[in-house]
């Protein structure tokens, strides 16, 4: 495989009696379409990823020579070809197909979509009605919450059978049958809802008939019922890839979402982001801003109905809840100093709203007690690239793992935690990459796998370090990058001596063998890159794990190359922003040392305040200092520590004993639930903004509409408490704020908002604004001190907790597809909720059948912090002996039960290593 | 959560009134999305499956094992070979339900009777009355046995045909079927063959010898072969020589595909010459995997034709154990009912253990074909002629045809003659000759017109029985082919609109379902034919699309007979008020 590919030779054809330039390779069809002839199309997706099949027969055109006529979307070009788009011969074969197609369709009027791209072409070519007899009918399917399946429409084109399985390779279509018999099925002809469907969408946006919808869309007839009104391009507002996409708004509020050619997605999307965008619509939406009811004490915060806050809450205007909730900050400040108050970012809200919640904290609350979620996430992931190459970002996009001969994917479940970026790697799967899936469970990606090693929980460093082990004993490392770029091999090489596979093999039940194929594949490729995620870094070691990912991309010089790389997947649309903008207690933005005093009087010139000359709290340190009475007011935006954090009892009674919270949100969260002021926000879709992905790029996001009731657009609210806090801003607009982060913010050089206004996205580094962004970084050098990377060595720790006679099973906690974070926006969207609408355990047949129980019974997890009851789940992916319990369901919630041990160097909580026993629920 | 655990400060459970969603009756999913294969279906089909490491080009042959040793492919068992395969359910679905010989059944749906007896529907077997027949059965038949249409089983001479299972019954009546259905299987039944050590006793192989000793060259022997006019014998008439070299100037490695899904209605030839002395088509084979250079040579054998798959099974096994075939792997695959596959690079597909789909062309087979390498595609009875045509040379071959026609042909003349069978005389024999050579016409029946290449040839009215029948030449003037020279005879007796009808129902059958013209196109036909009056316009647009727009040549040629019939049978084409 090769990222350069060589320049495609220029051949001559002549097209409709034109001599014309065609490029080698091109087809027909693209070569028309470049002379500005569109030739009709139905089975040709002319879109990146979708290969021509030549089916449908709606494109054919003459050639001479050529004893019949020939598919344009299939056939390529070749010197001299004489064509003829249009001749009769091609134009009678068009629009008989189309004759053909549309006698089996219901009749315009009746056609589920009349505007789909089969009713336009048969419209063009006149043939809307046809001479031949019907077939018989399909009944609709209507089993899937999001998408309406009318077979009646079909055409058999396959369109929907590639989206699935050769563009998102979710595996779920079929063309089954022969002959006229031949339909779309999903997995063995079952309804879509009961198959493995993982409601991608990619099938509904690439049908071109009508016979795959958003029911959204439809009427109970399964008509197009809604015409969107307006189109907003913005960005998803989930996970880490970044996906672009266009918010399809009718009467002010969003009907649905479709993908955009973005650099990351390339008009892929999940089922998160396609259909679950009605959360802004719900109900629970906090419209005015609320204050606490003085009869309410927090301590009988919970339980509340997010839908009635006015049990706990009385309604308020701005101007009130605003002067409450910055006196209640500043009146702290005063009586107990700036130590006393801490304040949490998110990486659910843009660029601009991280920069301006830290610059508050930091001049207003006059502290660095400010943090925000990805210290439980990827801190330690950060920690370790911070200090061996200087960067704690990605060092290549994920997408430069098409160039890849080997991939690495560890502690990451990306099918389910970032499913697009998991479609481009199992491309690259497919298209002959060495793909090793490294992870207790079992995964989706299996499949694609050249090998899975299902390793023991908690023993990641004994596998890697037995894979450094190999590849430095069969000197298969790259001699020539490790002595020019890297320092520390010799530290490696002794550390790792003694870590043989078989020495190994015992603590993370791999067999050496095993070990010893990966690592030399991995070794021997010409380009590697290694993907992790929460798995890797939710450890008290986890720092650990990704100095060893580190040494192994270093060792066999798998950095600053296409294909090559480390890329730590972000789990929140704008985790890398966010810490970018300097949403941690450590870091001013671009990562500077807020105890370095240069640096520091740089900020205080700009920001015009003194600044606190240490580092602040992390969010768990947080969380206890509260807890002691240390931390007093807090400012918590978008964040929902009260469902996130470890040992939530503690964690909610810390949240009880604030004196003062202030919690800026749009829903009534777990975490509002404690506020003393709560302020209506604004959804992603509903405010200007711009994000940056998991491969560094920076997105615009587009307000589609407007916040509902009397919420308002977080820096709006932010500034108004940032003055009455005596900080006198005046920004007006978001695209102020970036302008000023720009002049802190050296990764944006190049990157203005004009210029993401006009082309979406930009990575950075990025030179000057003419230049584009650098997917890959750190080619040449790093930066740190001596310019190289470093490999520092790990020892094999055993997790914080480990299991015994009375907590038997590890617990381990996670996202599901369909639920991202704590659920308080995918449990309010309706597709979401109805594809997952329960909390479960998941529980290998081995130890299901061992307490006798059956999937579907109820359960008790008990830890020694706490125990949640919930049904079981019978997970075929898990190994005997581990559970799996996902945090996004309030009505159990998994972090009662998680380990608030912290990794000594990220500050990253151990959500990956529980010790737990299962009972029947009210056995325990 | 459990009753007795408490919140610290509230001394309440942590549960919330009131769902998010509003929603009531949330029913938790048990499981992950979908089918989950159980374990019991994992560890039968694992046992099934005896250990063998898993290629996904087998996947056909596995679901033969499946079939065969369940009597369907149950769901179950399905989930549980994706699993092992690690394949997408839906591949496996899509690959099962394309072939005719395989039963699928969900869940709760009924597997097949123990029995199954197919009575072949094809045009010469309806011409001998199967469709009766069939019904006949069908209307006696309990759970224990089903009577199901079948498309040419290749007994054309032999008509009506029938099977059980797949083992043949030719000249099958009611009575003799329902008696086979009520006994126990018979076994399988071997034809009285020439095997390998009687064929090397009569000279057999000695070609082979010489090409792999040196003793006679490769060269050679091709410029012997190209001198020759031995042409594609499957249908397509290329000639064979030239496809060798072409083959042999791809780059390796090189692979070999030797067709043999004799599927073309009417035609049996190949099932003949299998029978009787195998390993003339084996050498055959061999020299050309010396000459051209194969790394492995795949047999496809329609499974229509189990029998000749158990010899050769049985005689390739026997071979493995010589040095002759040394110089190449040989691989035999097994069909599953799907007309189709004998088109070459449907074939390929499903060698590759995939759906019959045919390939578009350029890139050809002979460039791009199995697993994308170079691959020598060659018909059965081609392969069969190159060791006679290399011991005898190229004009003891060519000097047995006519002027113009040099070579001899085997043609399969079934229908309404005397004595159907197989004529091997020289190419460009016409359909009165061949008549002749089999005893004449029926008694009672009145030469009317004939199908000169098999279903997609077309129909010639008895005026024409002079053309030679040939590649190309006068045959294609007039909208026909040879094909695989597969003759049916046709007398007054029969409805040519009817008999195109059929042929009409056997493409829509046997479509691929790929393209429009064919798919659709096929099956509108078949409605339309069955209609009180023809529209005899449309159907003639609609053929001239077919022809034209169609990716394979089933598609291109499937409406010959209905072009021909409108053509030459006007008096057979309904209109309104007209009896058929």
């Amino acid at each position: 495989m090769s990222a350069h590919k060589s320049p495609r030779k220029t051949l001559q054809i002549t097209l409709d009696g034109q001599q014309t330039e065609v490029q080698e390779g091109q087809t027909i069809w693209q070569a028309a379409r470049d002379k500005g002839t569109q030739i009709p199309h139905l089975c040709w997706k002319d879109a990146p990823g979708y290969r021509a099949d030549g089916n449908c027969r709606a494109c054919m055109v003459e050639i001479e020579g050529e004893r019949v006529l020939a598919a344009s979307c299939q056939r390529q070009v070749s010197e001299g070809m004489v064509v003829h788009t249009a001749s009769q011969r091609a134009e009678t074969a068009r629009k008989m197909v189309m004759e053909l197609l549309i006698a089996d369709q219901p009749g315009r009027d009746e056609a589920h979509d009349p505007v789909a791209p089969l009713w336009q072409f048969a419209e063009s070519q006149e043939t809307e009605t046809s001479r031949f007899p019907a077939r018989s009918q399909a009944a609709p399917d209507s089993s899937h919450p999001a998408i309406a399946v009318n077979m009646d429409a079909c055409i058999q084109c396959g369109l929907c059978v590639r989206a699935c399985r050769e563009v998102q390779v979710n595996d779920v279509i079929g063309l089954a049958g022969r002959g006229a018999d031949a339909h779309i099925v999903f997995d063995f002809g079952d309804d879509m809802g009961a198959s493995t469907c993982v409601g991608c969408g990619e099938c509904v946006q690439a049908c071109p008939t009508g016979a795959l919808m958003p029911k959204t869309l439809l009427d109970e007839g399964q008509k197009l019922a809604i015409t969107p009104d307006r189109q907003v391009s913005s960005v998803c507002p989930y996970c880490g890839v970044g996906c672009q996409l266009t918010f399809q708004v009718k009467d002010e509020k969003i009907v649905a979402v479709s993908g955009r050619p973005g650099p990351a997605n390339q008009s892929r999307l999940c089922v998160k982001g396609r259909y679950g965008f009605d959360y802004i619509h719900n109900p629970h939406r906090l419209t005015q801003p609320l204050i606490r009811r003085e009869d309410v004490p927090k301590s009988a915060s919970l339980p509340f109905d997010p839908a009635n806050p006015l049990t706990h809450f009385r309604p308020a205007s701005w101007e009130e809840a605003l002067e409450l909730a910055a006196g209640g900050l500043n009146q702290i400040k005063a009586e107990h100093g700036p130590a006393a108050l801490s304040g949490f970012g998110s990486a659910k809200g843009s660029n601009e709203e991280a920069y301006l919640v830290q610059k508050l904290v930091r001049t207003g609350f006059a502290t660095n007690n400010v943090d925000h979620c990805t210290r439980l996430c990827h801190a330690s992931s950060v920690a370790a690239l911070l200090e061996n190459i200087g960067s704690g970002a990605v060092t290549a996009s994920f997408s430069q793992c098409q160039y890849s001969d080997a991939i690495i994917v560890i502690g990451a479940n990306p099918s389910v935690n970032h499913p697009v970026a998991a479609s481009f790697i199992k491309n690259a799967a497919v298209g002959g990459a060495d793909l090793f899936v490294l992870d207790p469970r079992g995964q989706a990606l299996d499949r694609y796998a050249s090998e899975s090693l299902n390793f023991t929980p908690g023993s990641d460093v004994a596998l890697l370090n037995a894979m450094i082990h190999v590849i430095i004993a069969e000197q298969l490392y790259d001699a020539a990058y490790v002595a020019s770029h890297t320092e520390g091999f010799e530290a490696l090489k002794s550390r790792t001596e003694a870590a043989s596979p078989e020495a190994m093999s015992p603590i993370c039940g791999i067999a050496p063998d095993r070990i010893r194929k990966v690592a030399r594949s991995f070794a021997r490729a010409q380009a590697g890159m290694i993907f992790w995620g929460m798995g890797v870094s939710q450890h008290t070691h986890g720092t650990d794990n990704a100095r060893c990912l580190i040494s192994l991309a270093l060792l066999t010089g798998n950095v600053g190359k296409p294909g090559a790389g480390l890329h730590p997947l972000r789990g929140q649309n704008n985790v890398q922003g966010a810490s970018d903008a300097g949403l941690i207690p450590m870091f001013f933005p671009d990562y500077q040392a807020v105890d370095d005093p240069e640096i520091r009087s740089k900020y205080e010139n700009v920001w015009g305040h003194k600044l606190d000359p240490a580092k602040g709290l992390t969010v768990v340190e947080i969380t206890h200092a509260a807890y002691e009475g240390r931390i007093r007011g807090m400012y918590i935006m978008g964040e929902n520590p009260a469902m996130s954090d470890p040992d939530q009892n503690h964690a909610r009674a810390a949240l009880a004993r604030l004196e003062h919270l202030v919690v800026q949100d749009i829903f009534l969260t777990e975490t509002a639930a404690f506020a003393d002021v709560v302020l209506p926000a604004s959804a992603f879709p509903e405010k200007d903004g711009t994000v940056t992905n998991t491969d560094r790029r920076v997105q615009m996001g587009r307000q589609a509409i407007d916040p509902p009731g009397d919420a308002r657009q977080d820096w709006w609210i932010i500034q108004e408490l940032a003055n009455r806090m005596g900080l006198g801003w005046s920004y007006s607009h978001p695209r102020d704020v970036f302008a000023e982060m720009r002049l802190v913010m050296p990764s944006l050089t190049g990157i203005t908002w004009d210029r993401l206004e006009r082309e979406d996205a930009v990575t950075y580094p990025c030179a000057d604004e003419q230049s584009s962004g650098q997917d890959i970084i750190f080619a040449d050098s790093f930066p740190t001190a001596s310019g190289k990377g470093r490999m520092t060595p790990a020892d094999v720790l055993p997790p914080d907790e480990i299991p015994d006679a009375d907590y038997p099973l590890v617990l381990s906690t996670g996202r599901l597809l369909e639920h991202w974070h704590t659920g308080s926006m995918t449990r309010r969207s309706t597709v979401l909720d109805a594809l997952e609408p329960a909390a479960e355990v998941h529980v290998s047949a081995a130890d299901l059948a061992a307490m006798q129980a059956q999937a579907g019974d109820r359960l008790e997890v008990v830890t020694r912090r706490g125990s949640i009851e919930l049904a079981a789940r019978l997970d075929p992916n898990l190994p005997a002996g581990m559970i799996f319990v996902p945090f996004c369901f309030w009505e159990a919630p998994a972090n009662m039960l998680t380990n608030p041990a912290l990794d000594p160097y990220g500050k990253i909580p151990e959500l990956k290593f529980a010790a737990a026993r299962l009972a029947r629920a009210g056995q325990a | 959560m459990a009753a007795g655990h408490q919140n610290e400060q509230t001394g309440t459970a942590w549960q919330q009134a009131g769902a998010r969603s509003g929603k009531s009756g949330r029913k938790p999913r048990g499981g992950p999305k979908g089918r989950q294969v159980t374990a019991t279906a994992l560890a039968e089909i694992s046992a099934l499956l005896d250990g063998q490491s898993l290629q996904r080009d087998e996947l056909i042959e596995y679901l033969h094992l499946i079939q065969d040793s369940q009597g369907c492919l149950s769901a179950a068992h399905l989930a549980a070979l994706a699993q092992l395969m690690r394949l997408p359910m839906a591949e496996i679905w899509e690959v099962a339900s394309f072939y005719d010989h395989f039963d699928l059944i969900k869940e709760g749906e009924t597997p097949p009777p123990p029995r199954t007896i197919r009575v072949c529907s094809s045009l010469s077997c309806m011409l001998a009355g199967s469709e009766k027949l069939l019904a006949d059965l069908q209307a006696e038949a309990g759970d224990q046995v089903r009577y199901i249409a079948a498309p040419c089983l290749g007994a054309c001479d032999q008509a009506p045909a029938a099977a059980d299972g797949h083992q043949l019954i030719g000249r099958a009546d009611k009575k003799g079927l329902q008696k086979t259905a009520a006994g126990a299987k018979e076994p399988l039944q071997l034809p009285d063959y020439t095997g390998l050590d009687a064929y090397l006793a009569a000279g057999g192989y000695q070609i082979l010898q010489q090409l792999k000793a040196g003793k006679l060259a490769d060269t050679d022997a091709l410029e012997s072969l190209q001198a020759a006019a031995l042409r594609g014998l499957g249908g397509a008439g290329f000639p064979t020589g030239r496809k060798w070299s072409i083959v042999k100037s791809q780059p390796g490695p090189r692979l070999m595909a030797v067709n043999g899904d004799e599927g073309e209605p009417g035609t049996f030839k190949d099932r003949h010459y299998l029978s009787t002395d195998p390993h003339r088509m084996i050498e055959g084979m061999l020299i050309a995997a010396q000459i051209v250079g194969i790394e492995r040579c795949y047999i496809y054998m329609r499974d229509e034709y189990p029998e000749i798959i158990a010899l050769l099974r049985a005689e390739l096994a026997k071979l493995a154990e010589t040095d002759l075939a040394d110089h190449t792997q040989i691989i035999l695959r097994r069909g599953a009912g799907a007309y189709i596959c004998g088109e070459e690079s449907a074939m390929i597909e499903s060698i590759e253990g995939k759906r019959g789909l045919p390939r578009h062309r350029p890139p050809y087979v002979a460039e791009r074909g199995l697993f994308d390498r170079p691959t020598l595609v060659n018909n059965v009875e081609t392969l069969y002629w190159v060791r006679d045509i290399l011991e005898n040379g190229a004009g003891w071959f060519n000097d047995q045809g006519l002027p113009d026609h040099p070579g001899f042909r085997t043609y399969s003349v079934s229908g309404r003659v005397a004595r159907p069978g197989l004529v091997r005389c020289a190419a460009g024999s016409t359909a009165a000759e061949l008549i002749e050579a089999c005893g004449g016409m029926a008694e009672g029946h009145q030469f009317k017109g004939y199908l000169p290449g098999g279903a997609s040839g077309g129909i010639l009215p008895a005026s024409k029985a002079d053309l030679p029948l040939d590649f190309g030449g006068p045959l294609a003037e007039e909208g026909c082919f040879v094909g695989s020279h597969a003759v049916v005879i046709l007398s007054d007796q029969d409805n040519i609109w009817q008999a195109a009808s059929n042929l009409m129902q056997f493409f829509a059958h046997e479509s691929c379902g790929q393209c429009t013209p064919c798919r659709n196109g096929t099956d509108k036909a078949v409605e339309m034919m069955a209609a009180e009056e023809a529209d005899t316009a449309l159907l003639t647009e609609l053929s001239a699309v077919m022809a034209d727009a169609s990716i394979c040549g089933l598609g291109q040629a499937a409406a010959n007979p209905l072009m021909t019939a409108m053509r030459y049978f006007p008096e057979d084409v309904p209109v309104k008020g007209k009896q058929k």
